[in-house]
């Protein structure tokens, strides 16, 4: 038991990665990393969001009808975001502002819908709330990374502390505007796959399948 | 009618939701294979992002907004919170009935779609349009065009890309790269070439 756990628990964390296999849950793991406090901030959120709503869809799985479930879906994914919202909103005002309206977009991150329908309809709760964990720690891996390398190199701070002193300020770093760019962030998650993919090979192998069969038809043309 | 235009402009170009908010990006990457494909589902997001964010505005001004429901008797109630639920509603039931025209109508976009039409629902370019008109408090004439505005830079952003990504498969790519990261690279290249749009103002 102990071993299922954690194998559904950290296998979505490098070996299953929602952003980086999956290609869910990009919108925001693009657009709030230029920080790394929003960045943490969004993981938490996420992480909870996709917990929760997994284990409720997983307790109702066998009263939704099948033509409607997308609907029944989303109302209860949209819940607990209003609670984080409404949350974030009261304790951390200034973080709300800087989200805008990325916490609302919560509910339409593909991560949690997919793992919804994925997981959650076939799956009793709590499995459900483990892969809700595991998956919002995997994305949360993702954000934190692109959120360190962007703060740390685009603007020489950690979490608003200055790490790298800049050399308008008669410190020694030049800071990488680039990275303050909102392209920057597809570039480093553009090579964090080809980083990861060098390492485990099994995810090379599924790609290059994937793209041989579109070679073979190129040649053919 | 000025600044309607260039609201237009702007929400095409300058603050296209694809390439300068990274909304909508999973669809963005994972239906872009073909131009076809990525054209129909460019259409399919106009349509439905022209119907929802002027519906979400009339709901937003006449039931949710502080005071909101004046014309009820109800001045003191502020029910903005429950927009996020009022908003999803509204997009999945236009979503639906979408679903329901094209099956119906023009069978051949249907199948092309496939699977990925209920994922409109899910895209966040959708929630994402509603969301700033609220966040920006539009007027009912501007939250048409930028509804219209922004579902059409989508379109052009995917359209694109998916022209890109057509030639992309017959270059020679790092394994480690081939496929999502490539693609992630090549997008990153657009939102730079998009922002040569940023300033640009009639």
């Amino acid at each position: 038991m102990a071993d299922s756990v954690r194998k559904i628990l950290f296998s979505p964390v490098v070996d299953n990665n929602p952003i980086i296999l999956q290609v869910l849950g990009i919108c925001s793991a693009l657009a709030v990393t230029t920080q790394l406090s929003t960045a943490i901030t969004m993981s938490i959120a996420l992480t909870l969001v996709v917990a929760c709503s997994s284990s409720v869809i997983s307790l109702i799985r066998h009263h939704i009808r099948a033509n409607i479930r997308i609907i029944v879906q989303m109302t209860v994914i949209a819940s607990p975001v209003i609670v984080v919202d409404q949350f974030l909103r009261a304790f951390a005002y200034e973080i709300s502002k800087e989200l805008s309206v990325f916490v609302g977009l919560i509910i339409t991150n593909c991560i949690v819908m997919g793992r919804a329908e994925a997981f959650a309809m076939k799956n009793p709760p709590w499995p459900s709330f483990l892969d809700g964990l595991g998956n919002g720690l995997g994305f949360s891996a993702i954000l934190l990374t692109v959120g360190t390398i962007r703060e740390l190199f685009g603007s020489g701070t950690l979490l608003g502390y200055t790490v790298l002193p800049l050399a308008r300020d008669g410190g020694w770093y030049v800071p990488n505007g680039l990275l303050l760019l909102p392209s920057s962030a597809f570039f480093l998650i553009g090579l964090i796959i080809w980083a990861v993919r060098s390492w485990k090979k099994a995810q090379v192998e599924q790609a290059e399948y994937r793209i041989k069969a579109m070679r073979q038809s190129g040649e053919t043309i | 009618m000025d600044t309607l235009v260039n609201l237009f402009i702007t929400a095409v170009f300058v603050e296209n939701l694809a390439l300068s908010f990274f909304l909508g990006m999973c669809t963005f990457l994972a239906i872009s294979k073909k131009i076809e494909t990525a054209l129909g589902l460019g259409i399919a997001v106009i349509v439905v992002q022209t119907l929802t964010v002027p519906i979400n505005n009339l709901i937003y001004r006449y039931l949710l907004r502080d005071g909101a429901l004046d014309w009820a008797g109800l001045s003191s109630v502020d029910l903005s919170f429950l927009g996020f639920v009022s908003y999803i509603g509204v997009i999945a039931a236009m979503v639906q009935i979408l679903e329901m025209f094209l099956d119906r109508f023009v069978p051949a976009l249907y199948n092309a779609l496939g699977i990925f039409l209920p994922l409109i629902t899910v895209n966040c370019a959708i929630l994402g349009g509603t969301l700033f008109m609220v966040e920006r408090d539009y007027t009912f004439a501007e939250s048409v065009t930028y509804g219209l505005g922004s579902g059409f830079g989508w379109a052009l952003a995917i359209t694109a890309m998916a022209g890109v990504r057509e030639k992309l498969k017959y270059s020679d790519v790092p394994d480690g790269l081939q496929g999502l990261g490539i693609t992630f690279i090549s997008a990153g290249l657009m939102a730079l070439g998009f922002m040569a749009f940023s300033g640009i103002r009639l």
